[in-house]
């Protein structure tokens, strides 16, 4: 079943299929970056993977291609599953938005972009999902301090009768507490 | 001095009291929190609102809108970009309003206090807070405890009297967690305090 999957994959898409793993039962496919709407397209229609399950990203740091994308899609009539990845540079981290294919993909791809700094091209509306908007960094990458950058999300107007508003105060003047 | 009730005049059907209790006893007993949460306490909420410890019982009812509500229940972590909406929301209640913090999240930034770079470290750096529940999640006894403090602090309330007085009141009123937790405990019941109790045992040990 998954196999003629990959099978017809690659016949159609060659040396676009990099790396074919199966581990567990799971099958993951490395493709390249340049063709993923093409793969995600074919394996919609012509292979019934009508759900985006989850869209994330991974930092290999200090690796070649330092960031991943990974799709986790299902076929919903089969209950076939099938991950693909594909692998950016640090230089110019960016994929092609799969907003064309599953509109779910929109909501994963600005989690990952916010989350990792990778870009997404097509996308309807890329903006940050979780931190504000100026915020200057990309928690999730390996380089990201765990107690966060000082100073970096200053706190809103405080109210006048706040208990701890000195140490609001404090901590919007970038002190670490 | 007695409770609005118990000041029933017993035939008549009649009640004295005095404007201001009058007031503070509909108040408290029509609290109304805003309903909204922000992470897992709001589930511990939730299921206080249901059935099961039913909120409605002290006339606690959620209100989705701001303007309707006297109490905001911080349930939950409060994020940077969470706590501009938390303040515009509790800018856009009216007077008299009441914050409960829920939550070692809402209380000090619980789990994320030394590493989170998204948590502000209590939500009482934003907005005042009034009281303040402990617990990851509290179980719904607390938050009903909570919201009885609330109820304390409003019948303590007076012309005059600024909020930080009466909540300075309350807390000469209450007594110290560790001799409550000693007196509500039955095999203490004779103890006085767990000191003088220890080194008896101890001394009986070692002679034996």
């Amino acid at each position: 079943m998954m196999n003629d999957v990959v099978q017809a994959l690659q016949a159609k898409f060659g040396s676009a299929i990099r790396e074919v793993i199966e581990f567990k039962g799971e099958t993951t496919l490395l493709v390249e970056t340049k063709s993923i709407v093409e793969i995600c397209r074919a394996l919609k229609d012509e292979h019934g993977f009508n759900y985006c399950a989850d869209i994330c990203g991974a930092d290999r740091f200090t690796e070649e291609e330092r960031f991943e994308v990974i799709y986790n899609l299902t076929n919903l009539d089969q209950h076939w599953r099938i991950r693909l990845k594909v692998r950016v540079d640090e230089e110019n981290p960016v994929v092609s938005s799969v907003t064309s294919v599953w509109k779910a993909a929109d909501w994963h791809e600005r989690e990952t972009y916010d989350m990792y700094g990778v870009r997404f091209e097509g996308h309807p509306d890329l903006r940050r999902m979780y931190m504000p908007e100026d915020f200057e960094y990309y928690p999730l990458r390996k380089d990201f301090p765990l107690i966060g950058v000082p100073g970096s999300i200053p706190l809103p107007d405080l109210d006048e009768r706040a208990q701890n508003k000195n140490a609001a105060i404090r901590f919007n003047s970038g002190e670490r507490i | 001095m007695p409770s609005l009730l118990d000041a029933k005049i017993s035939n008549g059907g009649a009640i004295v009291t005095k404007v201001e209790d009058l007031l503070n006893w509909s108040r408290l007993s029509s609290l109304w929190p805003m309903s909204f949460g922000l992470a897992c306490c709001a589930i511990e909420m939730m299921a206080t609102n249901a059935s099961n410890y039913d909120l409605e019982r002290f006339g606690i009812f959620p209100r989705s809108s701001p303007r309707q509500s006297d109490l905001m229940i911080v349930a939950g972590t409060v994020t940077f970009k969470m706590a501009e909406r938390v303040k515009r929301l509790y800018d856009q209640m009216s007077e008299p309003r009441y914050v409960l913090s829920m939550g070692s999240c809402a209380n000090c930034g619980g789990p994320y206090w030394e590493h989170g770079y998204h948590v502000v470290k209590g939500v009482d750096r934003v907005i005042p807070v009034d009281v303040y529940v402990p617990g990851c999640p509290p179980r719904p006894e607390a938050l009903i405890g909570g919201l009885m403090k609330i109820q304390e602090l409003i019948r303590e309330e007076r012309l005059g009297l600024t909020r930080k007085e009466a909540l300075q009141k309350i807390a000469a009123k209450s007594a110290p967690a560790e001799e409550v937790i000693i007196a509500a405990h039955p095999f203490n019941a004779n103890v006085k305090s767990p000191a003088t109790e220890k080194p008896k045992q101890e001394v009986e040990e070692v002679t034996a």
